[in-house]
């Protein structure tokens, strides 16, 4: 290919309800590299988009959540599948992003594209691991079951754009809950990137919705939204995050608040479950057993 | 109304329980006078007989409890597991020792049957700490991660439905995995909390473990605002869990609340119609139907909805309401002239937003605070008395025709704390229970409570789980 070709940009786009609309508000921001170079103009997510992509997740969380947990680890895997495939393409992002060496974001890129796989994997074991039979005192089976909390705000990390927002979204979604996600502010690209890896891995439309744009603008629509049901603050700074998280309590969302990990941000770590059990409700089942005496012993 | 026979009087004696003429706040192992030297009276809602005079607790005194709490964490949650379980075992069987005494109490003090103080609220106490005692030297094997560590001072505010029970679902798990607590009773039931507080004598737990601080929402709210607080647990109004979600909020405290609900109890035509009747009679008649998890909402499939409202109806007439501490008695007293005028205001609006309204013909005694057991038809969706919760001894009763029908109404709700389903079919149960959004469902019984099992609720009833190994996330640092 000659050098004097000229390349075709791509306009990154959010991802909302499984298509690719521009911000309603018809608002772009200018994203540059960690040297300032300009990137891209991504658009610029208004609280009306936020609205649009809560009733988007809304709509979808009946169907994921009812799918099967199998369903959704092959989904999940998928996902990974798919970014093994445009791995040159995000690594090529998350250096700009992040100012990585090609090498150091390779292996952002890798973790990334691992910690798929590790959620896949999680889908059709937490229940087992969080849930289970209630030994209570009389003649009932007593079951408690996990159950996704339904539609969560998701506020990506700043500072990690691609790891950190691969480690904020995919618990979500593993256990059944759908997401609106809001990108690192400075470096949106790998998230609505991803949003089209997304959406070529058979994760129906709704389930992950790609927001980009000023943080608290977009954040503070959805901590007073009246169905939305929990938010993740990691990407919010303390004074956002304690106001995000009053504007929550209208509604009592689920609120999972910015971890002291999350600063430094080591997103190599082990991840550990708590970002999957944050989202989950306990449903306890009760059923009588009723007895069938001692002739029907089976001893 | 005429009974078929009439029941001689059946009192339980007051001789177990001295209740002294007055109690201090219990602080540092000590009782205490307020700071500011404040007091209230407590009654009997069955008499309006003053029980005893009780210190207030104020801002100063939760100060001073917490500190007290404070001193004693490091040692308390350095003990060993096994020694931390035995003293919930010392305090478990004091409990059962105590019981008759702590449920005559109880019955004077809140006004409910001495038939379910005796039977549900204490034997359930008891088996609370039992149960959570075990943990204390399990920890590492609950599924936190080896070694989880306890959170430090607990400040917990309870409820007047369930004193003791509340206090019991509070404190074992907090105590058992290496937490102190400062714990505000309800305003209106303090003496149950203040009996424990002598257990915790009895058992010789080490001072300032456990603090009691009678008192008002004000002290309330002082405990919850404390810096020095690690951990808020809280049982009472949907309106004051957002204001206390709000004062935590940018705070490190780890917050679990348990609060309101309108449980749907959902009959199809094929249930069993007298046994429904008995659990729909359960779901929102026990404790003058002033519980949380209360089934106050009834769905009744259509084809079956005027045999089960007129065997209904022939079941609350024979409902005995009345003195409470009477073996035979089935409706107890309203626990406070403020909780009945709100359930006499809430059922007013029923009647006034065109709800047809049907109460059992009960004689009320003239003394003390008193509902008859009612029971709204005609009622919608959109009617308060389908959606506010009322936290009385009244039942909204809403039809539908298809179990697709029968959730969606279910889940229309703010709230997601309990439900019902009453039918034969297996399968059934299982579909309806999947779409319920609640956190606990009673398929064909209601109002089962063990401490093995997670309690707590979807929405706006709250979050977090109490009782089973759930129960110890909310006491333990995870991450």
């Amino acid at each position: 290919m000659s050098d004097n070709r000229l390349s075709v940009f791509k306009t990154y786009k959010l991802y909302v309800g499984g298509k690719f609309p521009r911000s309603e508000s018809g608002r772009v921001y200018e994203v540059t590299d960690s040297k300032g170079k300009w990137l891209a103009n991504a658009p610029q997510s208004s609280r009306k988009d936020a609205r649009d992509a809560v009733v988007a997740a809304r709509k979808a969380f009946g169907g994921w959540s009812g799918a099967t947990a199998y369903n959704r680890g092959q989904v999940l895997y998928r996902v990974a599948e798919m970014l093994e495939g445009r791995k040159d393409q995000f690594v090529r992002e998350v250096a700009d992003a992040e100012g990585l060496s090609k090498s150091k974001a390779a292996a952002v890129v890798d973790a990334a594209i691992d910690r798929w796989v590790w959620y896949a994997g999680w889908t059709d074991k937490i229940g087992q691991v969080v849930g289970g039979a209630n030994p209570v005192a009389g003649p009932f089976f007593n079951l408690s079951t996990p159950e996704p909390t339904g539609v969560v705000a998701v506020l990506a990390p700043q500072e990690s754009s691609f790891l950190g927002l691969v480690s904020v979204i995919a618990p979500v979604i593993a256990t059944g809950n759908t997401a609106v996600v809001i990108a690192s502010a400075d470096s949106p690209l790998p998230a609505l990137s991803l949003g089209e890896v997304l959406a070529t891995s058979d994760l129906p439309g709704g389930v992950v919705n790609v927001l980009s744009g000023r943080t608290a603008e977009i954040a503070t629509p959805l901590a007073s939204h009246q169905d939305v049901n929990a938010i993740d603050l990691t990407g919010a700074d303390t004074g956002l995050a304690k106001e995000l998280e009053i504007a929550a309590a209208d509604n009592l969302k689920r609120v999972l608040r910015p971890q002291p990990v999350d600063g430094a941000a080591d997103w190599t770590a082990d991840p550990g479950t708590h970002r999957l059990t944050a989202f989950l409700e306990t449903k306890t089942v009760w059923h009588p057993t009723g007895a069938l005496g001692v002739s029907g012993s089976s001893y | 109304m005429a009974s078929a026979f009439e029941y001689a009087p059946a009192p339980e004696s007051r001789a177990v329980v001295d209740i002294a003429p007055s109690y201090g706040l219990f602080i540092d192992g000590e009782f205490a006078e307020a700071a500011d030297g404040k007091v209230f009276k407590t009654v009997s809602p069955s008499t309006e007989e003053v029980l005893s005079e009780v210190a207030q607790a104020g801002a100063a005194d939760v100060d001073r409890a917490v500190k007290a709490a404070r001193r004693a964490f490091e040692k308390w949650s350095a003990l060993p597991g096994s020694e931390r379980a035995k003293y919930l075992f010392r305090i478990a069987r004091i409990i059962q020792e105590r019981s008759r005494e702590l449920a005559v109490l109880e019955t004077l003090d809140n006004g409910k049957p001495i038939r379910e103080t005796r039977d549900a609220d204490l034997p359930l106490v008891a088996a609370h700490f039992f149960y959570y005692a075990g943990w204390a030297d399990k920890l590492d094997h609950a599924g936190y991660g080896p070694n989880p560590a306890p959170l430090g001072v607990a400040g917990q505010v309870i409820p007047w439905n369930f004193p003791l029970l509340m206090l019991a679902w509070k404190i074992a798990p907090a105590l058992a995995t290496g937490n102190t607590v400062v714990l505000k009773p309800a305003e209106t039931t303090p003496l149950s909390a203040l009996f424990f507080a002598d257990i915790c004598r009895q058992a010789g737990l080490p001072k300032g473990v456990v603090n009691i601080l009678p008192g008002y929402g004000d002290a309330g709210a002082a405990l919850v605002e404390h810096e020095d607080v690690n951990k808020v647990a809280f049982t009472g109004s949907t309106a004051v869990g957002k204001a206390i979600a709000r004062q935590v909020a940018g705070t490190d405290k780890k917050v679990t609340l348990e609060l309101g609900g309108k449980g749907a109890n959902i009959v199809f035509d094929d249930a069993p119609i007298d046994q429904a009747v008995e659990g729909i009679v359960t779901g929102i008649f026990f404790n003058q139907g002033q519980v949380c998890c209360a089934g106050s909402r009834l769905l009744v499939q259509e084809s079956v909805q005027d045999e089960l409202l007129d065997a209904l109806k022939r079941r609350l007439t024979t409902l005995r309401l009345g003195d409470p501490l009477d073996k035979n008695t089935d409706i107890g007293a309203i626990n406070s002239a403020e909780q009945l005028a709100r359930i006499t205001a809430l059922t007013e609006t029923g009647e006034a937003e065109g709800a047809e309204r049907w109460s059992a013909p009960c004689e009320l005694p003239s003394a003390g605070y008193w509902f008859a057991p009612t029971l709204f038809t005609n009622v919608t969706q959109a009617h308060t008395i389908a959606r506010d919760e009322i936290f009385g001894p009244v039942l909204s009763v809403l039809s539908f025709r298809t179990p697709d029908e029968a959730v969606a109404k279910a889940n229309n709700s703010q709230y997601g704390l309990s439900a019902g389903i009453w039918t034969e079919k297996g399968s059934r149960i299982l579909a309806v229970a999947n779409k319920l959004r609640a956190g606990v469902v009673w398929a064909n019984t209601f109002n089962k409570f063990d401490p093995t099992s997670p309690f707590g609720g979807y929405k706006e009833s709250g979050f977090g789980r109490e009782g089973g190994r759930h129960g110890l996330e909310a006491y333990l640092d995870v991450r």
